[in-house]
C-alpha cells in the first residue's frame, strides 16, 4: 500500500504537470473542449486517488477546482482571464497541498478556503453535492430486438405448434411471504421474505439473477422458490416481460436494508418485495400448507433457465494478453543509483584492465587488444546508456518557475510573461533537483531587479509586460541554461559603488564591464537598497554561484544597458562519468575534463615570455594568452618549470577569454568516474572531485574555470596591496 | 473458478489500487489505460468482468461502455463503472449506456470485491 501511495505521488505529479501545460495553453488563449477536458481529468484523477488514501483535505480542494472546471467543460461558465487565473492560483496550491500531503506537512487551510471560496463564486449552487442519495432508477428501454445466442428467434414459423402442456403452475406455492411454506421446523424465528422479478433490462444490463440469490443466501439459510409465468407460445415469450420470478425467505438477523443493498444494481430493473417476517409469521406460516409437488413441478431452487442467463463471452479459453505493453517502466530511483554506481565500477575495471594489457606489452594487433577495445567501445555505450535514463526533459522544472514568476510578480506588482524554450532538452535528474533553487533566485531576481516599473517600460517605449525568458539546450557537450529578461541590464554603476561601499573592491581598481557583472557573485552582495520580501531572502547569487559549482557548472552573465540581462548556466550532461585528460604534473597525476579544454599545444621555454614577476604570458598565434602553471598554482613547484615535452592546455572560462594551463605531461585520455569528495573535505577550491585511476590511484579532477577564477582572484588582491 | 477482470482507468494509482486488490483476491486482472485501449485488450481477452472508469483521453468510459455493448462477445459482459460521484444522476447515465453496476470511488477493497462477485459470481 506505501508502494502505491508513493506511485501516487509520482503520478500526481506528472498529473500536476498535465494540468499545468493545459492551465497554461488557456491562459494563451486556448479554450477549445480537449484542453478543458486534459485540465479536469488531472484535477479529477489526483482527487481519485485521494481520496482512495483518505487525503480529505486534497480531495476537497480538487472536487472544488474540477466543479468550477465541469462548468466550463459543459459551457456553462464562460472563460474568463479571472477563472484562468484563478485556475492557475489553485492548480499551483493543488500542487502545494500535493507536497503537503506527501510528507505529511500542515496545509496552508486559510490559503485553502480562500481558494474554494473563490471557485465557489463560481459556482451557482455548489457544496450541495450532497451524500449519498438514494437511486431510484426508471426502468430503462433497452432494445430487445435481439436477444442473442440463445435468445428466441421472433420470425418463428406462424404454424408453430403449440407448446406442449406444461405442468399446471398454479400448483406451486403462492408468492406472498404468509402464505409460503417455511422449511425449517424449529420454532419461531425472524426472516425476511424477498420477492425478486426481474424485468428484461436486469438480463440486458449484465446483471445475473443467480448471483442475487447467491447473495442473499449469504445472510442466512434460504429457501427459494421460481415461479415461471409460462407463455402460451414461444412467441409469447418474446413479447411480454417478465416471465421468471423468486421467492426468497430467509432465516436471518439482517432487515431489509440489506436486501436492498444486494440489489443495489438491479434498482429499476427488476420488483422487488422485501418484508420482515415477524416469529409469530413465520410461526403461522409454517404447518399446514401442501408442500409443492415435486414430481411435476421445477425444482424450486434450479436456477434460471438457460435462455435468460446471460450469454458468457466465447472466446474464454482465448490467450490472456494483460496489459499492453506500456511505452515506460517506473523504476526505483534507487535501482537507478545502483546502476550507475555499478557502471562507474564497470569503467574503473575496465581501466585497470587495459592498464594490465599495456604492461603485458600485448601487440595492440593481438586478438586481446582487439576484444579490449570492443569492450571499452561497449563499456561506454552501455554507460552514456545508463546515464540517458537518468536524464530527464527540463519541463518540470521550467514549469515550476512559471509559478515563481507568477507569484513574484504579484509580490511586486509587475506584469511578467515567462517564455521557454527548450523544455524538452533532457539533463540528468539529480541535475533538475539541484537547480530548482538557484533558478528560484534568478527568476525572483529577475523580476524583482531585473526588469523595470511597468511604467518606466513604458517611458522607454518597452511593452508594459516585462519578459523574462528561460531556455535550455545542448551545446558542445554541456547543457546551457539561459535565464534572461529584457529590463534594464545591470546598472554598472550602481553595484560598483555598493561593492566599494561593502569592501568587496577597491575604490581605484579598474575593473571591465564583466568583471563588474562578476561583483554580484561576490558574498554577500545585494543590490537592492532595501532588502525586499521577494529577493531579500538572506540568499545572494554567491549562493546561486556555489550551487551551480557543485553541480560541475558555471555561470555567467551578459547584460546590455537598456536589453537586458542574461544569466547562463552551462552543465555538464551527466554527473557520474566525465571524459577527463590524464595529465601530470610534478610528479602528481591529475584529471582536467576534456570539455574545459580548448586546444592542447606541446611547448618550448622559449614560448613563453614572462610580462612581471610571476606574470607570464604565451603568444599563441599572435595572441598572448597568461599562463597559469598547474605545478605551482596547486603547490607543488614554486617556479614556472618547462621541460621538454610541457603541454599547455587552453582553457576558456569565458566566451573570448584563453588561459595556457601548464602540465609536464598527457598520459591519457580516458572515462573518469567521479567520486564526489565534497561530503568528506568540503569544497577544495580547484578540485572537483576525484577518481580512481586503471592503475588503482586516486587522481584529483579539477575545476579549470575554479582555478583560472582563483589565480585571477589572487592577482586582483596582489594588484591592490600593491596599489595601496 | 478465477473469475478474469479487466480494468480501465486512465490514472495509474486507480490501476495499481484495483490490481492490488484483486489480485490478493484470487482475481485475474488486466488492466487498460483508456476506452481504446480497453477495446484492444478486449481482442485478445474474454473477461468475466469489466471495470471502467469514465473519465478517460482518448475514448472515456461511456464510449467504451457502447462500443463493449456492440460487440458479439461482450454485448452481456457485466460492466461495473468507477465514479467518485454516488449521485443518482451517474449512476442512472452509467445504467443507460449500458453499465451493469458501479463502484464509488474511494472504494473499500472489500466492498469491490462484493460488487464483482455481486456481478460475476
Amino acid at each position: 500500500m506505501q508502494e502505491i501511495m508513493a506511485s501516487f505521488f509520482v503520478e500526481c505529479e506528472e498529473l500536476h504537470e498535465a494540468l499545468t501545460d493545459a492551465l497554461q495553453m488557456m491562459a494563451d488563449g486556448e479554450h477549445d473542449v480537449e484542453t478543458i477536458n486534459v485540465a479536469f481529468r488531472a484535477v479529477h484523477s489526483i482527487k481519485g486517488g485521494a481520496g482512495a488514501f483518505g487525503l480529505d483535505d486534497l480531495v476537497s480542494f480538487a472536487h472544488q477546482f474540477e466543479t468550477v472546471m465541469d462548468g466550463c467543460r459543459s459551457g456553462d461558465l464562460g472563460i474568463t482571464d479571472d477563472l484562468v487565473q484563478l485556475f492557475l492560483r489553485c492548480g499551483d496550491f493543488l500542487s502545494d497541498l500535493i507536497r503537503c500531503s506527501r510528507d505529511s506537512d500542515d496545509i496552508n487551510t486559510s490559503v485553502a478556503e480562500g481558494l474554494i471560496g473563490e471557485l465557489a463564486g463560481y459556482v451557482p449552487d455548489s457544496g450541495d453535492d450532497g451524500p449519498e442519495e438514494t437511486v431510484d432508477f426508471q426502468p430503462t428501454t433497452l432494445s430487445l430486438g435481439d436477444l442473442g445466442p440463445g435468445g428466441p428467434a421472433l420470425d418463428l414459423p406462424a404454424d408453430l405448434p403449440p407448446l406442449p402442456d406444461l405442468p399446471p403452475l398454479g400448483d406451486l406455492p403462492p408468492l406472498d411471504a404468509t402464505a409460503h411454506p417455511d422449511t425449517a421446523t424449529t420454532g419461531p424465528r425472524q426472516g425476511l421474505s424477498v420477492t425478486f422479478k426481474p424485468e428484461h433490462e436486469l438480463y440486458e444490463s449484465g446483471n445475473e439473477p443467480l448471483f442475487f440469490l447467491r447473495a442473499l443466501a449469504d445472510l442466512g439459510p434460504c429457501d427459494i422458490s421460481l415461479s415461471f409465468d409460462a407463455p402460451d407460445d414461444l412467441v409469447d415469450l418474446a413479447k411480454s416481460g417478465h416471465r421468471l420470478s423468486w421467492q426468497i425467505d430467509i432465516d436471518t438477523e439482517a432487515g431489509p436494508a440489506d436486501v436492498h443493498e444486494i440489489f443495489e444494481f438491479a434498482v429499476g430493473l427488476c420488483q422487488i418485495d422485501v418484508t420482515e417476517r415477524t416469529a409469530a409469521t413465520a410461526a403461522d406460516a409454517a404447518p399446514d400448507l401442501p408442500a409443492p409437488p415435486a414430481d411435476d413441478a421445477p425444482p424450486p431452487d434450479t436456477p434460471a433457465p438457460k435462455i435468460t442467463t446471460p450469454a458468457k463471452p466465447a472466446a474464454k479459453s482465448a490467450p490472456k494478453t494483460a496489459t499492453k505493453a506500456s511505452p515506460t517502466v517506473r523504476v526505483d530511483l534507487e535501482r537507478i543509483e545502483r546502476l550507475v554506481n555499478l557502471v562507474g565500477e564497470l569503467v574503473i575495471n575496465q581501466a585497470m584492465l587495459t592498464q594490465s594489457i599495456a604492461e603485458e606489452n600485448i601487440p595492440p594487433n593481438s586478438p586481446v587488444s582487439a576484444g579490449l577495445d570492443e569492450f571499452m567501445q561497449l563499456t561506454r555505450n552501455i554507460q552514456e546508456s545508463v546515464m540517458m535514463i537518468r536524464a530527464q526533459p527540463v519541463k518540470s522544472l521550467f514549469q515550476r518557475m512559471s509559478r515563481i514568476v507568477r507569484e513574484a510578480s504579484t509580490a511586486v506588482g509587475k506584469s511578467v510573461k515567462l517564455v521557454t524554450e527548450g523544455d524538452t532538452t533532457e539533463i540528468d535528474k539529480t541535475a533538475i533537483e539541484c537547480l530548482a533553487d538557484p533558478l528560484t533566485h534568478m527568476i525572483r531576481n529577475a523580476v524583482d531587479h531585473g526588469l523595470e516599473s511597468s511604467e518606466k517600460r513604458l517611458e522607454t517605449g518597452k511593452s508594459k509586460q516585462g519578459e523574462i525568458r528561460l531556455a535550455a539546450a545542448h551545446r558542445s557537450g554541456r547543457v546551457i541554461i539561459e535565464v534572461s529578461d529584457d529590463g534594464g541590464g545591470i546598472n554598472r554603476e550602481k553595484v560598483r559603488s555598493i561593492a566599494e561601499s561593502k569592501g568587496l573592491v577597491s575604490p581605484d581598481a579598474a575593473l571591465s564591464d564583466s568583471e563588474i557583472d562578476q561583483l554580484l557573485f561576490l558574498p554577500g552582495f545585494s543590490t537592492a537598497d532595501a532588502v525586499s520580501n521577494l529577493s531579500g531572502r538572506g540568499v545572494g547569487m554567491d549562493v546561486v554561484k556555489t550551487q551551480i559549482t557543485s553541480l560541475g557548472g558555471r555561470i555567467t552573465i551578459d547584460s546590455v544597458p537598456g536589453k537586458g540581462t542574461t544569466f547562463s548556466i552551462s552543465l555538464p550532461l551527466t554527473l557520474a562519468v566525465l571524459d577527463g585528460m590524464v595529465v601530470t604534473v610534478a610528479g602528481e597525476t591529475l584529471v582536467v575534463p576534456v570539455n574545459a579544454i580548448v586546444e592542447s599545444l606541446s611547448l618550448e621555454r622559449k614560448d613563453l615570455n614572462p610580462v612581471s614577476p610571476g606574470q607570464t604570458v604565451l603568444c599563441v598565434r599572435d595572441q598572448f594568452v597568461p599562463v597559469l602553471d598547474l605545478g605551482r598554482e596547486l603547490g607543488y613547484r614554486n617556479a614556472i618549470c618547462v621541460d621538454d615535452g610541457a603541454i599547455a592546455l587552453l582553457i576558456s572560462p569565458e566566451e573570448g577569454i584563453l588561459v595556457a594551463m601548464l602540465v609536464d605531461s598527457i598520459e591519457d585520455q580516458r572515462q573518469v568516474v567521479i567520486k564526489g569528495m565534497q561530503e568528506s573535505y568540503g569544497r577544495v577550491p580547484g578540485v572537483a572531485a576525484a577518481t580512481i585511476l586503471g592503475d588503482g590511484k586516486v587522481a584529483l579532477i579539477l575545476d579549470a574555470n575554479d582555478l583560472v577564477q582563483n589565480a585571477a582572484g589572487a592577482n586582483l588582491t596582489e594588484a591592490e596591496r600593491k596599489a595601496s | 473458478m478465477t473469475i478474469s477482470v479487466l480494468a480501465v482507468d486512465d490514472s495509474r494509482t486507480m490501476r495499481d489500487m484495483i490490481n492490488l486488490a484483486l489480485a490478493t483476491e484470487g482475481f485475474d486482472v488486466a488492466l487498460a489505460e483508456d476506452g481504446e485501449h480497453g477495446l484492444e485488450v478486449l481482442d485478445g481477452l474474454a473477461p468475466d468482468v469489466i471495470i471502467t472508469d469514465i473519465n478517460m483521453p482518448r475514448l472515456d468510459g461511456f464510449g467504451f461502455i457502447d462500443a463493449v455493448r456492440a460487440r458479439d462477445d461482450t454485448r452481456t459482459t457485466p460492466i461495473l463503472v468507477l465514479t467518485t460521484e454516488s449521485s443518482a444522476e451517474l449512476k442512472s447515465k452509467a445504467r443507460d449506456a449500458g453499465a451493469t453496476g458501479w463502484i464509488v470511488k474511494p472504494f473499500a477493497q472489500d466492498k469491490l470485491v462484493r460488487a464483482l462477485r455481486m456481478v460475476a459470481g
